[in-house]
């Protein structure tokens, strides 16, 4: 062996694997391709899910926005559309997703400043006046308060014109993440699993064009979990959900078509791709063998990857865009189905329309000019690819049997021990990062010196032209929708929308399923946190498990 | 000068539930001997003041990434006063734009240490306020 080749350093992936320096046919021959890869569109779906997938129809392309009131969402919802962006990604402000409405003590100085303010229906109106909402397909990133906003999704629909089995569109509608990442949880797991159940149950009977789930490995991740660790729990959750409506008499067949992903994309580009392929082709086996499903759309896994939020970085924000791209790239050589940036600036700010444009025209330049919708899944066959794969499932497979070892996931977040763990994790990579033990350029290697500045304002002082805009918090504007929702409060019929919220507290008390109870209290515009209120004196609140 | 173990209080202020940050802080700070209690999520003004009175702390750590840091940090320095805990420093946390860094100083933040800083400072800094003490 030469000095040369006795000396490379040892590399080892985030999910432990340890990576040889050079692949060959040996490392792959216990893969077998119509078992273990199998055509695109077919079982066990580790190619795509579509046989032709980009060929046919590049991915979706969904950029996040929302901010302020319902009417600038709206503006800027246009905007993204006039420019190419063929769906919609709704970001709700904090009030809205804790269940409280612009008006409460509690939500003081938070109205309007991460997302969009939505107290009642009115508010969802405006937001998508002028959207058909059976032809842009839209994604509401809400959680908690998933069931009453779907709920106002639906009117708002009804006044449109378009029939519920038209209304197209996803809700992330996905709690227990919530425990362990991202933290806009209300009520006890029990009844939020319920809720989930409820809006589920009713999507499959009444809008089956819905994705009422978007199981989230995303925001877990982006906690401090490994890549095999974002799989595995977000399986793990999703299995739950599917147990528990199962658990009602619908049949997996009935829903699971039904249920889609939301991942995260940073680090080792080859490693997320093979986690993407093996993911699917794990999904596919578990859903034909641990439910007997027989339809193979429940056995496709369907996914919203790009993101990648936790692999930027506040120094030299403009490098975030060549990272974006990179994660883009990933997305596609993953067959994702719908695609979402981080914006350049969103370490700092709420992005601006021109870092939102520029995530948007990145995957436009992938899809269009750079060849990546030309052919399918064109990794497939890489030694080192389809090694990675295989080892990356068996990977996912030994966490998700941790899993149950712990009791099963519900019982795991509820004692908060995937919050331990996830928590431990990122100290030790802050530590390593800290360290320089891994490598962020611009932060930890090759500084720039002296240190870019990093806003505008300071840049102007030092009389360099800047790139990051921070976005202004309007109180007025918070104020124009405290307003707004006091005047509603006072010309709607009061004593329809005292037994609308009558009527829920008796079903949430019983079994039945809450749907058709928050579709009244929307149409007689009983707000969001009147709605919640009840939910919390029937439900009450969950507790959370602080330890470190 | 002071050389009992240094208390701090980590506390999440306001409705945003993002917490890696306040977690990989509070474990750094203890793994630097400090004794480090943790609010959890979703804490008012109000809340966070209880806590630091029923926990004796000597420092208070806000960790708040929605930028609502410049009204939370008034409320909870304003309400350390009136619980006659003007002695309690506190430190902010989170994602805090480079011109709030000022305006949180005035406010009467001891010290704002956004998105990227290092461990080293942080205890470095808590340490020195502490032993001035």
């Amino acid at each position: 062996m030469s000095a040369k080749a006795a000396s490379v350093r040892d590399v080892v992936l985030e999910s432990g694997i340890v990576v040889k320096p050079v692949y060959g046919p040996a490392d792959v021959a216990d893969i077998d391709y119509a078992r273990d890869i199998g055509e695109p569109g077919q079982f066990p779906f580790t190619r795509g899910i579509h046989p032709l997938m980009y060929r046919a129809r590049p991915w979706t392309m969904r950029q996040y926005a929302g901010f302020g009131t319902p009417r600038e969402t709206n503006e800027r919802f246009k905007f993204l559309i006039a420019n190419g962006q063929n769906a919609l990604n709704v970001a709700f402000d904090l009030p809205t997703q804790m269940g409280l409405d612009s008006d409460d003590p509690r939500a003081e100085g938070e109205v309007g400043r991460v997302g969009m303010a939505v107290d009642t229906l009115a508010d969802m109106e405006e937001a998508f006046e002028g959207i058909p909402l059976d032809r842009i397909s839209t994604s509401l990133t809400i959680n908690a308060v998933a069931a009453p906003i779907m709920a106002m999704y639906f009117v708002v629909a009804e006044k449109q014109g378009v029939p519920l089995s038209d209304v197209r569109g996803t809700a992330q509608n996905d709690i227990l993440k919530e425990y362990i990442g991202r933290g806009a949880w209300i009520f006890p797991v029990e009844p939020a699993i319920r809720l989930i159940g409820d809006t589920v149950e009713f999507c499959a009977r009444h809008v089956p064009k819905y994705y009422p789930i978007s199981v989230c490995g995303y925001h877990i991740r982006e906690s401090g979990a490994t890549p095999v660790q974002e799989i595995a729990y977000a399986f793990a959750i999703a299995c739950a959900y599917i147990d528990h409506v199962v658990a009602r008499g619908v049949s997996a067949d009935d829903f699971v078509p039904r249920l889609s992903f939301n991942f995260d994309i940073h680090g080792n580009l080859f490693e997320q791709v093979a986690k993407f392929r093996a993911a699917r082709r794990l999904w596919a086996r578990l859903i034909r063998d641990r439910y007997g499903a027989t339809d193979p759309d429940a056995m496709k896994m369907k996914m919203l990857a790009g993101g990648g939020g936790g692999g930027l970085t506040v120094e030299e924000p403009e490098n975030n865009i060549v990272r974006g791209a990179y994660y883009a790239l990933i997305s596609a050589l993953s067959g994702t189905q719908t695609m979402a940036l981080c914006c350049y600036d969103e370490a700092y700010t709420i992005p601006s329309e021109k870092a939102s444009l520029i995530s948007l025209r990145t995957m436009q330049i992938l899809a269009e000019e750079m060849g990546l919708c030309d052919t399918v899944d064109p990794l497939a066959g890489s030694y080192y690819v389809e090694r990675l794969t295989t080892d990356m499932e068996k990977l996912i497979v030994a966490e998700m049997a941790r899993v149950e070892e712990w009791g099963g996931i519900v019982r795991a977040v509820s004692e908060g021990l995937i919050q331990r763990i996830v928590a431990q994790q990122a100290y030790a990579y802050e530590k390593a990062l800290q360290r320089g033990e891994i490598v962020k350029v611009g932060v930890n290697k090759y500084r720039a010196t002296p240190p870019s500045p990093t806003t505008s304002e300071e840049g102007g002082r030092r009389g360099e032209g800047r790139e990051v805009q921070l976005h202004e918090y309007r109180p007025d504007q918070a104020e124009a929708q405290m307003r707004r929702t006091a005047q509603i409060r006072a010309q709607r019929d009061g004593e329809a929308v005292s037994r609308a919220l009558e009527a829920l507290k008796r079903a949430a008390q019983g079994r039945e399923n809450l749907m058709p109870y928050f579709l009244n209290a929307v149409r007689a515009y009983a707000t969001l946190g009147e709605m919640t209120a009840v939910l919390k004196a029937v439900f009450g609140e969950f507790k959370e498990p602080v330890g470190l | 000068m002071s050389t009992k173990r240094i208390r701090i209080l980590i506390a999440k202020p306001g409705l945003d539930g993002h917490d890696r940050g306040a977690k990989v802080v509070a474990q750094a700070l203890r793994e630097a001997g400090m004794e480090v209690i943790y609010t959890g999520l979703h804490q008012t003004p109000e809340q966070v003041v209880e806590a630091a009175l029923q926990e004796d702390v000597d420092i208070v750590g806000l960790s708040i990434m929605s930028g609502a840091h410049l009204p939370l940090t008034a409320r909870v320095v304003n309400g350390l006063r009136q619980a006659g805990l003007s002695d309690v420093a506190v430190v902010v946390g989170g994602v805090i734009p480079e011109r709030d860094r000022e305006k949180l100083l005035e406010l009467g933040a001891a010290a704002v240490f956004p998105t990227g800083s290092r461990f080293e400072d942080i205890v470095a800094f808590i340490e020195g306020i502490h032993h001035e003490r």
